[in-house]
């Protein structure tokens, strides 16, 4: 054989690899789209349907220039700057300068999740289940199973993009930057896939992995608000993240293309990253390798309640650092919000306050509403987590030892009750500590430590309905979803939304006293620990009588 | 002495699908009792009743004499082990163990170590790492170190090498030695013979036979195969002696346990030259319960974890 023969040989087989590496793909892509024909709609209706609806409702909540200027005043502070976005166009502010520095950051933020899970769902999980064992073992490449997340994750992007840019098209904004801010949103999206798909190879455990593309995103929500807080149209900082470039286009105000090609960029590299990693582990393995553990329990850990603990003492953990600096850094707003308040008394207005009295303290104070409606978000998730325990079969291995049905539910609340506890407390402290040093009264960070509390039985009232619903189990649990997420979108955007006295009114975060700026008035705060009561015994009852899924 | 576990005409159904159907088992004190079954049989259904995790529709079950529903005290008599066997995420197989175990009520510290020896088990690995069989092994040690007096075991050594299996087939004597009772379900027949003194055999749901192997036996046919100098074919005129054939010099066939003096003596006089009697094994028994007709209904197994 002669060189030339043997060349074309090797070339041929290198080219055959690489082709295998890659079979099967168009079939698992299939199979994926089949698996979330629900969930990218969804996603893409939500994300559509929500900022048509600002469309309709911002024109009716600022009105007039005037108006509009005051809500860009938020932006000029840097507090403003650090939860909003760069803050262009704010001398002429309109309703698209409103969606570029406003609602793009979060937009881009619900895209970045949505692409981390997405990502880890088709990847990792799927081999950490053993599901990926069986369909590598079919005519699969290695790489196919990645490559059909990934076309999977464009498709998704494209349909969240696609909605965004119809919801804004309907709103009567330019063509060109609609289609810029679409196509941010969606970029961005791309990028955190990127990130989990890099995770998800470095992790043998789909939660971890999920939790470090998640940690990188709250890192690049962090640069873009710090930086964004330095500088008027954004730092150097700014530039280190993802979410900045997206709204760094200028949309609505001065369009410019290029920062996206940072997006596509960073987007590439990080799936180069990723296809050489897979390369370089074996099935099931992750980079960062397991260690080994103590071979006795302690005996905190041989209870039921010491058990939950210890499973959720990660999240618990998470959550409380999360939910800490975000209170932290909200309440260092706290100078800037009593001088612009102090300046513009229609801006108190938008927060729910009215002029007059302490309005550090008043608007404190609703903030720590706004952050107990994200601990009852946790306290729901904790409690949904029994769902995942039964039907694994660990639930039944615990009831077939000496432990009730009444002390294993009890015991999971009671961790969920310390958990949120603990948030609570973090978020006090967070506010008061934070406007504390901001306005140079350290008294402030006493005064707030235990204010979260207030809403710990209200919390605990959403726990106990998820407890219901874990109870009968046959009824679903999207309706405490609905019952909760539907208190916290009135709660947060009541004063946008035009509702009915009725419904406002009704909105449970609300009803709640406003520690420590108003009289603390203990009826509410007893209503909702009777109601918290109430539905853990009602599911308690109901768990005790029907069957266990599994075990 | 009242029975360990008593189920009377016991029905269960998961919507549309009849799990059991009057389905009956007994387990005195102190016996190693097989429940066998081919999948989907109600194997599983029955033991999650008996556990309180599943409520019946009718009949009766008694754990201990008492109903297993809502009397969660009487777990601290028992230890069970699950054929699937899941293991909470971040903790490692030795917590996991003295979890098990500490929640029933307590653990022989030296038998629990003696147990992770003899199966080969490193207790700080994370349970995640475990394959099938260690996960497998780790919910018996718990099980098997803990002071109870009844074992549940729902195919318990699925999942485990021959080795380990001899190795769980000893510990299963010294628990018997012990004087505590066993249920063992199981579709390795092998495994059956060698450890249960009765076996209750299900199908669909509904108990078809239960006693002692040497009483199940009874109800089927001996196997020989005899090679003598006379035609030994002629066997075939005794009562009770079934399938003659002969295989070049060898002669087989089958007879009824009371048919076989009489088939011995007529073999005798023709001059035995080898003669080779086979007692029915399980697998006949089962083969002879679900070999005619059998058709499977298969409801998934008192909904097992996927």
């Amino acid at each position: 054989m002669n060189a030339t023969a043997i060349a074309h040989q090797r070339n041929h087989r290198s080219s055959q690899r690489s082709a295998g590496s890659l079979t099967g793909t168009g079939h698992l892509f299939r199979f994926a789209l089949r698996t979330d024909r629900v969930r990218i709609p969804v996603w893409a209706l939500g994300i559509g349907g929500m900022v048509a609806y600002f469309g309709t409702v911002i024109p009716l909540a600022y009105p007039n220039q005037a108006a509009l200027q005051t809500r860009a005043s938020i932006m000029q502070d840097p507090s403003g700057a650090l939860l909003t976005g760069p803050g262009y166009g704010i001398n002429n502010y309109t309703f698209g300068a409103m969606v570029t520095n406003e609602l793009l950051g979060m937009l881009a933020i619900a895209a970045a999740l949505m692409s981390i899970f997405l990502v880890i769902r088709h990847t990792r999980a799927e081999e950490e289940s053993g599901r990926a064992e069986l369909v590598r073992a079919g005519v699969v490449g290695r790489r196919a199973p990645l490559a059909a997340a990934l076309l999977t994750l464009l498709v998704a992007n494209a349909a969240i993009g696609a909605a965004l840019g119809a919801g804004l098209l309907s709103s009567d904004l330019v063509l060109a930057d609609t289609l810029a801010v679409s196509a941010g949103m969606a970029l961005v999206g791309l990028v955190f896939g990127g990130v989990a798909a890099v995770t998800a190879q470095l992790s043998e455990h789909a939660r971890t992995a999920s939790g470090m593309a998640g940690a990188a995103l709250a890192l690049a929500f962090l640069l873009r608000g710090v930086g964004d807080a330095q500088a008027l149209g954004g730092s150097a900082l700014s530039w280190f993240s993802p979410i900045a470039w997206a709204q760094q286009t200028r949309a609505f105000t001065d369009l410019r293309w290029w920062p996206l090609l940072l997006c596509v960029g960073l987007f590439a590299v990080l799936l180069v990253i990723a296809v050489l990693l897979i390369a370089h582990r074996d099935f099931g393995a992750g980079l960062v390798p397991a260690r080994s553990g103590r071979g006795n329990a302690s005996k905190s850990l041989i209870h039921p309640a010491g058990l939950l603990l210890r499973m959720e003492r990660g999240s618990i953990i998470g959550w409380l650092i999360g939910l800490s600096i975000f209170a932290l850094l909200t309440g260092s707003m706290g100078q800037g919000i009593v001088e612009s308040f102090e300046a513009q008394p229609q801006l108190a207005a938008v927060f729910g306050q009215g002029a007059g009295g302490n309005v550090l303290r008043a608007t404190l104070a609703s903030f720590t509403a706004y952050f107990a409606m994200a601990v009852a978000v946790y306290a729901v998730v904790s409690v949904n987590r029994l769902r995942g325990e039964e039907a694994d079969g660990r639930t039944g291995a615990i009831l077939t030892t000496s432990v009730s049905r009444t002390r294993w539910l009890l015991s999971s609340l009671a961790v969920t009750v310390l958990g949120s506890t603990v948030m609570l407390l973090g978020i006090g402290l967070g506010l008061g500590v934070g406007a504390g040093i901001s306005v140079a009264d350290p008294g402030l960070a006493w005064e707030f430590a235990l204010a979260g509390l207030v809403y710990l039985p209200l919390v605990m009232s959403f726990a106990g309905l998820a407890a219901v619903s874990y109870g009968v189990l046959s009824a679903g649990r999207w309706w405490v979803w609905v019952v909760l997420l539907a208190s916290i979108i009135v709660g947060v955007y009541g004063p946008l939304l035009n509702l009915p006295e009725a419904v406002s009114n009704a909105e449970p975060f609300g009803l709640m006293p406003r520690a420590p700026a108003g009289e603390l008035d203990p009826v509410p705060v007893a209503a909702a620990a009777l109601i918290a009561l109430l539905l853990t015994t009602a599911g308690v009852l109901s768990f005790r009588r029907r069957d266990l899924e599994a075990g | 002495m009242s029975a360990t576990i008593e189920v009377r005409q016991l029905e269960k159904s998961f919507g549309s699908v009849r799990a059991l159907d009057q389905l009956d088992l007994t387990l005195e004190p102190g016996e190693v009792h097989g429940f066998l079954g081919p999948n989907g049989s109600g194997k599983s259904t029955t033991i999650r009743i008996l556990l309180g995790l599943l409520r019946a529709d009718s009949g009766t079950a008694r754990i201990f004499g008492r109903d297993p529903w809502d009397a969660v005290e009487l777990h601290s008599r028992l230890a069970y082990v699950p054929g699937d066997v899941s293991l909470w995420p971040k903790i490692t197989g030795g917590e996991a163990i003295d979890l098990l175990a500490g929640l029933r009520g307590g653990v022989d510290r030296t038998r629990r170590n003696q147990l992770l020896e003899r199966f080969d088990l490193d207790p700080k690995k994370k349970t995640r790492s475990y394959s099938k069989g260690n996960r497998q092994k780790v919910a018996l040690v718990a099980a098997l170190a803990s002071d109870v007096e009844l074992l549940i075991l729902d195919e318990p050594t699925s999942g485990l090498d021959p080795l380990m299996e001899r190795e769980f087939q000893a510990c299963i004597r010294e628990v018997k030695a012990a004087g505590r009772t066993v249920l063992l379900s199981s579709h390795i027949l092998a495994e059956v013979e060698a450890l249960c003194d009765r076996v209750t055999i299900i199908r669909q749901g509904r108990t078809v036979q239960s006693g002692t192997l040497a009483e199940l036996r009874h109800l089927r046919r001996t196997a020989v195969a005899v090679v003598s100098d006379g035609d030994a074919t002629t066997v075939a005129s005794i009562p009770g002696v079934h399938d003659v054939r002969s295989e070049e010099e060898k002669v087989h066939f089958t007879a009824d346990d009371d048919a076989l003096p009489a088939a011995l003596a007529h073999l005798l006089p023709l001059g035995i030259r080898s003669l080779i009697s086979t007692p029915p094994s399980l697998e006949e028994l089962f083969l002879h319960q679900y070999g005619d007709g059998y058709t499977t209904s298969v409801v998934t197994g008192g909904r097992r974890a996927q």
